[in-house]
């Protein structure tokens, strides 16, 4: 069971309260972009057994999109943050990188 | 005039924890700036209730205001009063952005009092119950079996419950069936 803290409800909600929106931080590629781009854009995911970031809304509270930091093998939380953030907040890299030393930022 | 009535029209289903419906009530989705000092002045003038902070619920009988999320608040007034309370919504925020709807006949209310309505519930809702987390004052927003619903303290004994009105029966039962099937012990 996955359990995320809404950003903006500040409360621990429950999968079951929430809908995913596949990985987070894609660059769009649309109009001027080559097809290849494009390509990539709407179908290649990074897919990895390890930290991931996610978009999720909370459906079933405040209905708004929040951003996640997990880990897909252990389900592990590192954090969430608001929609409104373009590359992963400091303090989530930090606590990704306390667990998974290895781990680097794409 | 038609004659309005709830979704269950007041049905009660007694026990040691009481689920009951509580008819009519008047609810209106307010979306804008909730730092706005309009918007706050208008709900506490037609609520009587303080203004909620992240999370929370204020009520006083069939009034109150509770935090939907960070850009929608919910007026509660006594049924009849809801249409007017629209407009005096309107007039106090011109000018402001913001969207204010009667949703009152899509909605039904519950109490669900007794000792251990708290493991009620918690047994519907995939949300933390415990008396050290979840306490009066807090409006929660999540599912109770298959369904949309939120509910917050009224006393340490008493929830009230929101839903859709088309889903009124169902709710109802499931607090009802929760209740029948005894305390858990646990909270
Ligand atoms: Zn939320």
């Amino acid at each position: 069971m996955l359990i995320l803290r809404c950003p903006y409800c500040g409360v621990d909600v429950d999968e079951t309260d929430l809908h995913g929106g596949g990985e987070a931080h894609l660059k769009r590629f649309g109009p001027g972009s080559t097809d290849d781009e494009f390509h990539d854009y709407l179908f290649m995911r990074e897919n990895p057994k390890g930290v991931h970031f996610e978009r999720w809304q909370h459906s079933y509270g405040c209905g708004k999109w929040f951003l996640a930091a997990r880990c897909t093998a252990t389900l592990e939380v590192f954090g969430t943050y608001p929609a409104q953030t373009t590359e992963p907040p400091k303090e989530v890299v930090e606590a990704i990188k306390a667990k998974r030393p290895n781990w680097e930022v794409l | 005039m038609s004659n309005v009535v709830s979704a269950l029209d007041g049905q009660v289903a007694p026990g040691e924890v009481t689920v009951r419906e509580l008819g009519l009530r008047g609810m209106i989705t307010l979306r804008g700036d909730l730092s706005s000092r309009k918007l706050q002045n208008i709900c506490k003038k037609l609520t009587g209730v303080a203004f909620p902070k992240q999370g929370g619920v204020a009520s006083e009988g069939d009034k109150g205001l509770a935090w939907m999320s960070p850009d929608e608040v919910l007026v509660m007034v006594p049924h009849a009063e809801a249409a007017p309370a629209v407009a005096a919504i309107e007039a106090a925020l011109k000018g402001e952005h913001f969207l204010a709807v009667n949703v009152s006949d899509a909605r039904a209310v519950f109490s669900v009092q007794g000792a251990f309505s708290r493991e009620v519930i918690a047994k519907l809702a995939p949300a933390d119950l415990h008396p050290d987390r979840f306490k009066e004052g807090m409006m929660r927003r999540t599912r109770l079996g298959q369904v949309a619903a939120a509910f917050w303290m009224v006393d340490e004994e008493t929830f009230c419950v929101i839903c859709f009105r088309s889903v009124a029966e169902y709710t109802f039962g499931l607090l009802k069936a929760s209740a029948g099937a005894g305390e858990v012990g646990y909270l």
